[in-house]
């Protein structure tokens, strides 16, 4: 699996506050959510981002709150991979659960910057950064969390 | 090689002799909670995959916290939902309005959780029952729903931190202090994909409430879970609200940590961070001049008995200064009840803070006291991230409840000396 498109760049410690303020959760429906998604950080993301974008962030992004309205934000707004140095842990497990990919890569997330047009190749973890010509290895999921992605999620594993 | 605390619970879970970090494994759950924000996500998952009933009919807690009493239409909605849901599929322990608490408060008092149980919560401070000597973390929606139909979470195993604890907190300084401190040495992410296990002869000093707050922000150090040793504290405590057999664990005299750190409770200071992250501690001396317009004490993290109690202390017989909006909100319906016995409701009337019922509602901005454009507050809830309150221009300073009720007085971030 592959995905393509222009990056959105932040810094360090994304919280899920940001991400999804909580005076927008007293709703679950995935494009209300996705209306405010990174509004109090970047009022423009929402006008900004197409279909296929990808976001690119530095260390512990996902921080905070358990709330799986933040990947689900992220997801409903175009966003097709999240690339950080590092994930919060819940927020990790979140993406996985919910299937949106994301990649842990340190050099990425240091050397790509807003609007670069990047690739991210799933299965071999590598992340190739069309504007600046330049390639990034991140380490690929182990098996047992590619099955969960790969089934669409964790619910839909444990439906087989 | 031996095992942490933490590996130890995994592993019988798991059913398995040992496990080590790094492992990813397959564990049964003893409880699975959510509350009225998390739950209707997991529930819409769980009907969505087509399962039709719950693994365990009294493994199941859920609690209306959050936006209740409900704040709007779409919130009672939500709980709608929650609470269609509970009896539908039969859930015993279903808390709404009238027998609510902060979930994080409930959960122990009414004997739901146990030291060496394996929980998981659809909250992110889920990690607080580490105070019991629990294996306890918060997970996102989909975790929840499936917990609920298989009884079963997948786990990587964490390496831990070690905290050795010896000597005992001077007067006015908590378990709070104490977090928010070792918080600011590890930075927000220091604790990343681990443990932070407690343990050292410094324990018999730290309270079951000072244990609970200093758990339940294991979290705002990136931690998977923050865990405590079980003694006679944690016995004490559980004695008359767990009837059912338990079986607890201590770290192998072996286990490895990457990291030990010694801390010594007499030189922690009364600790204040600043906004916008939980490591921008300052002890109290160092604070400086910042003016405030509201004061919350409560929370998961602060709401309990003895919060309310060295709050009410301090207020007794002064007034909340003129500028200051104070917000009391005891964390469960059985601490209301106490803080009313024993008076201290009438106090912090008397020193005009406003008490609610039990609810989160500020401390995530729901509802409660929000913060308008350039205002400060003081609270002794856990996260000051931006727009956590209200306006994203807003700020929160976190802090114990001596602090808070102390900067009440004043009007601006005090410590305790300024107002005895």
């Amino acid at each position: 699996m592959k995905a393509f498109g222009k990056v959105h760049k932040y810094g360090d410690n994304v919280d899920t506050d940001v991400i999804i303020p909580a005076r927008y959760l007293n709703t679950s429906d995935h494009k209300e959510l996705a209306a405010h998604c990174m509004e109090d950080i970047d009022a423009d993301f929402v006008k900004n981002v197409k279909d296929g974008d990808i976001m690119v962030a530095n260390m512990n992004f996902g921080c905070g709150s358990s709330r799986e309205h933040a990947p689900i934000a992220i997801k409903a707004s175009g966003i097709s991979c999240v690339i950080a140095s590092t994930f919060a842990r819940i927020f990790y497990r979140n993406a996985i659960n919910t299937a949106l990919p994301i990649l842990e890569c340190d050099e990425a997330a240091k050397k790509i910057q807003s609007g670069d047009e990047v690739e991210v190749d799933f299965d071999t973890g590598l992340i190739v950064n069309k504007t600046k010509n330049e390639t990034y290895q991140a380490e690929p999921f182990p098996e047992f969390i590619k099955e969960i992605i790969n089934a669409g999620g964790l619910l839909n594993s444990l439906k087989k | 090689m031996g095992m942490t605390m933490t590996q130890k619970i995994l592993a019988a879970h798991a059913g398995l002799d040992t496990v080590k970090a790094g492992q990813l494994i397959k564990c049964r759950l003893d409880m699975v909670l959510g509350n009225d924000v998390t739950t209707p996500v997991a529930v819409n998952e769980f009907n969505k995959a087509g399962f039709d009933k719950v693994f365990n009919m009294s493994k199941i807690s859920l609690v209306m916290d959050h936006f209740t009493p409900n704040k709007d239409i779409k919130a009672a909605q939500q709980c709608k939902l929650c609470r269609d849901f509970a009896e539908d599929k039969g859930i015993v322990n279903y808390f709404d309005v009238g027998d609510m608490g902060i979930e994080h408060a409930l959960l122990p008092e009414k004997g739901l959780v146990a030291p060496g149980e394996l929980i998981i919560g659809a909250d992110s401070h889920t990690c607080t029952y580490g105070a019991l000597g629990a294996f306890s973390t918060g997970v996102g929606s989909t975790d929840m729903a499936a917990g609920m139909a298989t009884g079963e979470a997948w786990f990587k195993v964490p390496s831990a931190i070690k905290f050795n604890l010896k000597g005992k907190l001077n007067k006015w300084v908590m378990g709070k202090d104490v977090i928010l401190h070792i918080i600011g040495m590890t930075g927000v992410d220091g604790a990343l994909y681990k443990s932070m296990e407690f343990s050292g002869e410094g324990l018999k000093n730290l309270s079951m409430d000072d244990r609970l707050s200093m758990a339940n922000m294991a979290i705002e150090a990136g931690a998977k879970n923050g865990i405590f040793e079980v003694d006679d504290i944690t016995l004490q405590y559980v004695k008359d609200k767990v009837s059912r057999e338990y079986k607890y664990y201590s770290a192998d005299a072996d286990a490895e940590y990457d990291e030990v750190y010694d801390i010594d409770l007499s030189e922690i200071k009364s600790t204040v961070a600043f906004p916008h992250l939980p490591e921008n501690t300052r002890t109290i001396d160092e604070v400086g001049e910042v003016k405030i317009d509201q004061v919350v004490i409560g929370s998961c993290t602060n709401g309990r008995m003895e919060d309310m109690r060295v709050a009410a202390e301090i207020l007794k017989g002064k007034k909340v200064h003129k500028n200051v909006r104070c917000i009391v909100i005891p964390a469960t319906q059985k601490i209301y009840m106490e803080a009313m016995k024993e008076g201290l409701l009438e106090i912090f009337i008397n020193a005009g803070c406003a008490v609610s019922t039990p609810t989160c509602g500020p401390c995530l901005g729901g509802h409660m006291g929000i913060l308008a454009k350039g205002e400060r507050a003081v609270a002794t809830t856990n996260r000051n991230f931006v727009g956590r309150m209200g306006h994203p221009e807003s700020e929160v300073y976190l802090a114990s409840p001596v602090i808070a009720a102390a900067s009440a007085v004043t009007g601006k971030i005090s410590n305790v000396t300024e107002v005895l």
